[in-house]
């Protein structure tokens, strides 16, 4: 096969998968709205994505205040702006750094673990078995996935975020003399509605997409165990992939919205 | 065991057609299943038995022919009335395709708390639950995982999951695969006592010659997508022709 023929075969690839996954996205919404409704299973999925990430969430967040803040200080320094530092990293956490670190490490613990767990299933013919006892497997296998993803991901960037501004406030009070008091008011005087809002919004649109994709991956999974680790490694690179095309759409759309 | 002779066809096959790409897996198979019998359907891998199996149950779409269960034909059901239709079959899957991430009770109770109501069955979900165990001889293994269970139990367990809403029809997708004889042995009886206690009717897939002796009241034999050869054990395995010798002489 000449170069060409391969680029022209991978292009027809791409978008296929891109119409395949916009189709998958259209039955999500479609069964999202009808009945039945498996709250049950929504809740035990918030709860597995929610609860079991905190800790990653936590820590990932801690650090990355601590060293963010660690290696803008002698950069401030220099300027004598030591001073800004609050502001300047409560809004880089609250507007950017936080929903896209976040939402990365999100699709690496759950994308994957949904696509792994679909895939696994996909190919034990339990979702086959759980179709053929009368029970809709798009609803109750990936319908709550999705929801719970879209619902948890920006509960868990809030508190990421906040871990995060708590891990620069230790720097700041060790190595700068800062009260935790002054550190939290500079950093509440500088956040605006015009930061918080979008960065809320587009962490709705981070979770649905890690949701969205680690189920399209699982579920249409090819056989044998080569095709549950493809669906998990590939649901964490398009995953990865789409957050930042979401993040930039967002910042073009506050940018428009909101003069930022 | 003798065939039976009810008159009463509980699920028809005609002119079932299936190809995927050049590949003509079904060319035109047909069968009928009366009500109270045992039909095995025999068949070298890759001929298409599973595949004829999953049409039969919706989980893929035939090109063309017509499956009619219990009186509806399930090509032109729409999903709310072909999830009714497919609690009234019940599915052995070869592989158990046991929810791994249940334990054996949430396995059992899964389809019970969708459709216990729908059926107007009565008794306690937990009773039925524990029945269904009972009858395949592993009530004590309800609170285990099915990564706990051995390749027999497991696929105890997914005949009991097939039995929980008491399906009229129970179709076997290759039931012994992947056993030890005497387990194998074990399964085998266990479908004739279910058979017996509740009068369903069976559609077994399968490669297993003992299988197919002990339990089949008739057998067809699918080669090259067709109905190649139809009839009791006794009267197969006393035939000539070599396609058919070939499954039957040891």
């Amino acid at each position: 096969m000449t170069r060409s023929l391969r680029i022209v075969e991978r292009t027809k690839a791409f978008f296929t998968e891109i119409g395949d996954l916009s189709y998958f996205s259209g039955r999500f919404f479609k069964e999202v709205f009808t009945r039945p409704f498996e709250f049950q299973e929504l809740l035990r999925q918030c709860y597995n994505m929610g609860n079991r990430s905190l800790l990653l969430v936590g820590v990932t967040g801690f650090i990355l205040g601590l060293v963010f803040t660690l290696q803008s200080r002698p950069t401030l320094m220099e300027f004598g702006a030591e001073s800004w530092m609050p502001s300047m990293v409560g809004i880089s956490i609250v507007r950017e750094i936080g929903p896209v670190i976040t939402a990365l490490i999100c699709a690496g613990r759950i994308g994957s673990g949904i696509g792994a767990e679909l895939g696994s299933m996909r190919v034990t013919e339990q979702i086959d078995a759980m179709e053929v006892s009368g029970t809709n497997p798009f609803k109750y296998l990936v319908v709550t996935r999705i929801t719970a993803t879209t619902l948890m991901l920006p509960i868990l960037i809030i508190f990421g975020d906040a871990i995060a501004l708590f891990g620069s406030a230790i720097v700041e009070n060790l190595k700068g003399a800062v009260s935790y008091q002054l550190y939290f008011n500079q950093v509440f005087d500088a956040i605006k509605y015009s930061d918080i809002i979008p960065a809320t919004v587009k962490s709705f649109f981070f979770g649905y997409a890690i949701g969205l994709v680690g189920c399209y991956k699982g579920y249409y999974c090819k056989k044998g165990t080569a095709g549950v680790g493809e669906a998990s490694n590939s649901a964490v690179v398009y995953t990865s992939m789409l957050l930042f095309v979401i993040d930039f759409i967002a910042v073009f759309l506050a940018d428009i919205f909101f003069e930022i | 065991m003798k065939p039976k002779k009810n008159i009463t066809s509980v699920l028809e096959i005609k002119d079932l057609r299936k190809n995927f790409g050049d590949n003509h897996v079904l060319n035109g198979f047909s069968l009928q299943l009366f009500e109270g019998e045992n039909l095995v359907v025999m068949g070298k891998s890759g001929s298409g038995k599973s595949v004829m199996i999953k049409c039969l149950v919706g989980l893929m779409q035939a090109d063309s022919g017509s499956i009619r269960i219990k009186g509806q034909d399930i090509t032109i059901l729409g999903q709310i009335e072909l999830d009714l239709l497919r609690t009234e079959i019940g599915f052995l899957f070869q592989g158990s395709a046991l929810y791994d991430s249940m334990t054996v009770r949430e396995n059992l109770e899964f389809p019970l708390r969708r459709h216990k109501d729908k059926l107007n069955m009565t008794g306690h979900t937990e009773a039925l639950v524990i029945e269904a165990l009972q009858n395949v001889g592993l009530a004590h293994a309800i609170d285990l995982m099915p990564s706990e269970l051995s390749g027999g139990m497991q696929r105890r367990v997914a005949l009991a999951r097939a039995l929980i809403l008491k399906p009229k029809i129970i179709l076997y997708d290759e039931p012994t695969t992947g056993l030890d004889p005497i387990t194998s042995k074990e399964i085998i009886e266990l479908m004739r006592s279910i058979q017996k206690k509740y009068g369903t009717s069976s559609l077994i897939i399968t490669h297993d010659v003992d299988c197919a002796r002990v339990i089949s009241n008739r057998i067809i034999l699918l080669v090259d997508g067709i109905n190649y050869a139809e009839g009791t054990y006794h009267e197969l395995s006393q035939s000539n022709d070599p396609q058919v010798k070939a499954f039957f002489k040891h």
